[in-house]
């Protein structure tokens, strides 16, 4: 079972995620915004992280590039939460070093389906 | 694996509407908004409709989509934060409000009225109005408006290959060659998923092609060097297969085939099976794409279109069983820490304590000690863990505060006045209930201050003040209470004409009313000055009302006014609905709780002080003010220990309207007790707010102050 970070300032989605997720058996570590998520990650290396793009303090695309620059998130799978609408966000995403995008509205079963692609 | 979402429905509710007073309190700023406040505004916005959707609200996400994007037309710079896009955001704040409520209580909201925003939105979207560079056009002229740009996109992102993508026939197969870039692994993409999702969708081979590979000296691990050659069979559409690429399109090369026949290809038995190299046959158009972002596989989105009417029908939200703002409340998670430290205190001095009960068999003087201590600590513990448990339920009073800021907005715009609100002490914390309770009342009060209090612009000029009446909201705690202050700087209440009203309305006047008297009558049911019944207050509604309602939550409402100067008026409320501060005094058998804030004094009064006034009875003579005598056992009918109160103790009271000096046989103890309710389990007796158990396991009475000293009045 896979310990995964995610973050999002929706609190809503987020606990979403994370039931989800801890349903499926897996860790979940949450945070509210890319700070937290940043200072979450360096805590506990993640097997996977979500992250909402627009966030307060640090958005969802700083947080990827700051991930990447730890050596212990050098190829961790990172997903961005992106609307169907911001196909732009997604190839800024992909450039700071995403893994790829859940795009939202999404239910758990779609989640379910993404992490898969990632972790297997 | 099943998961029920409605669960998070409440969180979405609770942090959407958090959203919209923020949305709502950023666009009502008077100054120009910053880049930090647009990005908030239109970051609440977006969360709202990206949560609506998922939730199941899609009527409201369409709806935002189109706000949302206007808000990111100002984000980028596009498009300024005029004044006409600060009321339309503010309107589409009431709208989006409106479904989520209807949603919550499982009404229904207007959709014309949504559709009506929507489409003014729109009309905003598609004109050239406030954007950067271009000249200004009315929002309502799109025909002035440059051409499509800034329409949101119109129906789902189609891809070219989408119309061709009916699935082949069962008898061919793909041809994958897969070249990634050597950054691949760097995006945290694993060539390995990639393939394991193909092998989902049919009969996957898998050719590795090692070839260049540097030699081993030479190699860095951290970058991909391997290309591969696929095979995959059966019925499967070029779209899945390029979705399972759709990550790392613009790391790849990637090139699809779709071959007529089956070839013989081993079945997939591991990473580096060989597969033969199959020669494209003449009707399978090849069709290569080329890597970077232009490739034209953007997944088809499975939701609806984003808006472009905006015309959504019906609440079509989850319906949601109970009502929201009841059901929940978020608290800062350094509360519920406090909260688990003190439960871990209280566990260890509980297995302290029983650890001396346990150990000796007949207590010692050591051991007593020791239970001793260890029942101050459990003492302590108590109080903290209370103290921590009632700060979950409080709420800073910004909650109420800071719809103010529109309703001021709002109503002196009505009332062609200017008025400046001033908010102090928004961070001040009280009771989620009470604050509740306080919304009507607090909101009576404001547009009472706006509408009779602040002057008009000509009238403030011509009585040498500035044009805008200052109206301040302030909150604070005084003593063991919270105070909240409505202050303004208007004409005053006018006492000539009170007083007309009253006796015209056939009130009882007192002869030479004092201010004070005066200001009463206001609160006296039915009772309005306003000259012409204005929309905005004298509506039935009184003042008579709001102080029903402050008193209900054991409030106090209070009133000072300097003609010419202004009107303030004070509520006072305790801190919490569900523990009060108070004392007890016994009366014979029976023990008694006051409200510690309306005690003003105790003393033991001489046979000097005690007087008898024809037509008042009993009063206690204090520093010159004769104040009337309440002997709380003939009040109740219990026999007392003492019949003069010379022998016993009183305790002067202050109630709204008077003071009091209640007779009892002895102050007990000053402690905090927990409200019981008489209503709810018993029925409501004058005299009477509530009960609370005490240590001991007696019932107590709590007095109701007012209602103490106006029952006395009655039976004098």
């Amino acid at each position: 079972m896979a310990t995964i970070l995610a973050v999002d300032d929706s609190a809503s989605l987020r606990q979403m995620v994370a039931f989800t997720l801890k349903e499926a058996g897996h860790d979940v570590i949450e945070a509210a915004d890319g700070v937290a998520g940043l200072e979450a990650a360096k805590g506990k290396a993640a097997d996977l992280v979500i992250s909402d793009i627009n966030m307060p303090n640090m958005d969802g695309i700083t947080l990827v590039r700051e991930l990447r620059g730890l050596p212990d998130y050098k190829f961790t799978p990172i997903l961005l939460l992106t609307t169907e609408s911001s196909d732009e966000k997604k190839q800024e995403g992909k450039a700071a070093g995403a893994t790829g995008w859940l795009v939202k509205p999404f239910d758990p079963e779609k989640l379910m389906a993404t992490i898969k692609r990632v972790l297997g | 694996m099943t998961i029920d979402i409605s669960q998070f429905v409440q969180a979405f509710l609770d942090e959407s509407f958090e959203g919209l007073d923020l949305m709502e309190v950023e666009l009502l700023r008077e100054e120009a908004l910053d880049r930090e406040q647009v990005d908030a505004i239109f970051r609440a916005a977006h969360s709202i409709k990206g949560s609506a959707g998922t939730f199941g609200f899609a009527a409201v996400s369409e709806f935002t989509h189109g706000a949302e994007t206007l808000l990111d037309e100002v984000r980028d710079g596009t498009r300024e934060m005029t004044v006409e896009i600060r009321g339309l955001m503010l309107e589409a704040v009431d709208r989006i409000r409106e479904m989520l409520v209807a949603a919550r209580d499982g009404g229904e909201h207007d959709p014309a009225r949504v559709a009506e925003t929507a489409e003014r939105i729109e009309a905003m979207l598609a004109s050239a109005h406030g954007r950067v560079g271009a000249a200004d056009a009315a929002p309502a002229a799109p025909l002035d408006a440059p051409p499509a740009e800034a329409t949101p996109a119109s129906g789902g992102e189609t891809t070219p290959g989408e119309a061709e993508a009916a699935s082949p026939g069962n008898d061919g197969a793909w041809e994958i060659l897969f070249e990634p870039a050597p950054t691949l692994l760097a995006s945290g993409n694993d060539p390995l998923r990639i393939f394991a999702w193909l092998a989902e969708l049919g009969e996957l081979g898998v050719h590795c092609e090692t070839a260049a590979l540097p030699a081993l000296a030479a190699l860095d691990p951290e970058q991909c060097r391997l290309r591969w050659r696929l095979t995959l069979e059966g019925a499967v559409a070029e779209n899945d297969i390029r979705e399972a690429f759709e990550w790392v399109e613009d790391q790849c090369t990637l090139t699809l085939t779709r071959t007529a026949s089956a070839p013989a290809a081993t079945p997939d038995t591991g990473t580096r099976t060989a597969v033969e190299d199959k020669v494209a046959t003449g009707e399978a158009a090849s069709r290569s794409t080329p890597a970077g972002p232009a490739a034209p596989t953007v997944p088809t989105p499975a939701t609806p279109s984003p808006a472009t009417g905006g015309r959504p029908v019906g609440a079509n939200g989850a319906p949601v069983e109970r009502r929201a703002d009841a059901a929940s409340i978020r608290v800062a998670t350094e509360k519920v820490d406090t909260l688990v430290n003190m439960v871990g205190e209280l566990v260890i001095t509980q297995a302290m304590i029983n650890t001396i009960g346990h150990s000796a068999e007949e207590l010692d003087a050591r051991a007593v000690d020791q239970l001793r201590h260890g029942l101050a600590l459990l003492e302590r513990n108590t109080r903290e863990l209370q103290e921590a448990v009632l700060s979950v339920r409080m709420l800073p009073i910004n909650f109420v505060f800071s719809r103010f800021p529109r309703v001021v907005r709002d109503l002196s715009a009505t009332l062609g006045k200017k008025v400046n609100l001033k908010i102090i002490g928004e961070e001040t914390e009280l009771d989620k209930g009470l604050i509740e309770k306080l919304v009507d009342p607090l909101t009576h009060i404001v547009r009472n201050a706006i509408d009779h209090g602040i002057e008009s612009p000509e009238r403030r000029r011509a009585a040498g003040k500035p044009e805008a009446g200052t109206l301040v909201l302030r909150a604070g705690h005084q003593g063991g209470n919270i105070v909240i202050e409505i202050s303004d700087d208007g004409g005053g209440l006018n006492r000539e004409r009170i007083l007309e009203k009253a006796r015209a309305q056939g009130m009882a006047v007192p002869e030479q009313p004092s201010d004070r008297d005066v200001w009463q009558l206001i609160f006296a049911p039915g009772f309005s000055t306003a000259e012409t019944v204005t929309d905005v207050s004298g509506r039935g509604v009184g003042m008579d009302v709001v102080r029903r309602n402050i008193e209900a939550v054991n409030g106090r409402l209070d009133i000072e006014s300097t003609p010419g100067e202004g009107t303030r008026l004070t509520v006072r409320l305790p801190l919490t609905l569900a523990i009060l501060d108070g004392m007890s005094v016994r009366v014979g058998e029976e023990v008694y709780i006051l409200p510690l804030t309306a005690i003003l004094e105790s003393l033991q009064p001489t046979p000097e002080q005690l007087h008898t006034i024809s037509g008042r009875g009993r009063v206690v003579r204090l520093r010159g003010d004769y104040i009337p005598l309440v002997p709380l056992h003939d009040l109740f009918d219990v026999p007392a220990t003492y019949q003069r109160p010379e022998d016993g103790i009183v305790v002067v009271v202050e109630s709204a309207e008077d003071r009091a000096a209640l007779f009892v046989d002895e102050l007990i103890a000053q402690h905090q007790v927990v409200i019981k309710s008489l209503e709810t389990n018993y029925r409501k007796v004058p005299g009477v707010s509530g009960a609370t158990i005490m240590g001991d396991g007696r019932v107590a009475m709590i007095l109701d102050v007012d209602s103490l000293t106006r029952l006395h009045g009655t039976v004098h």
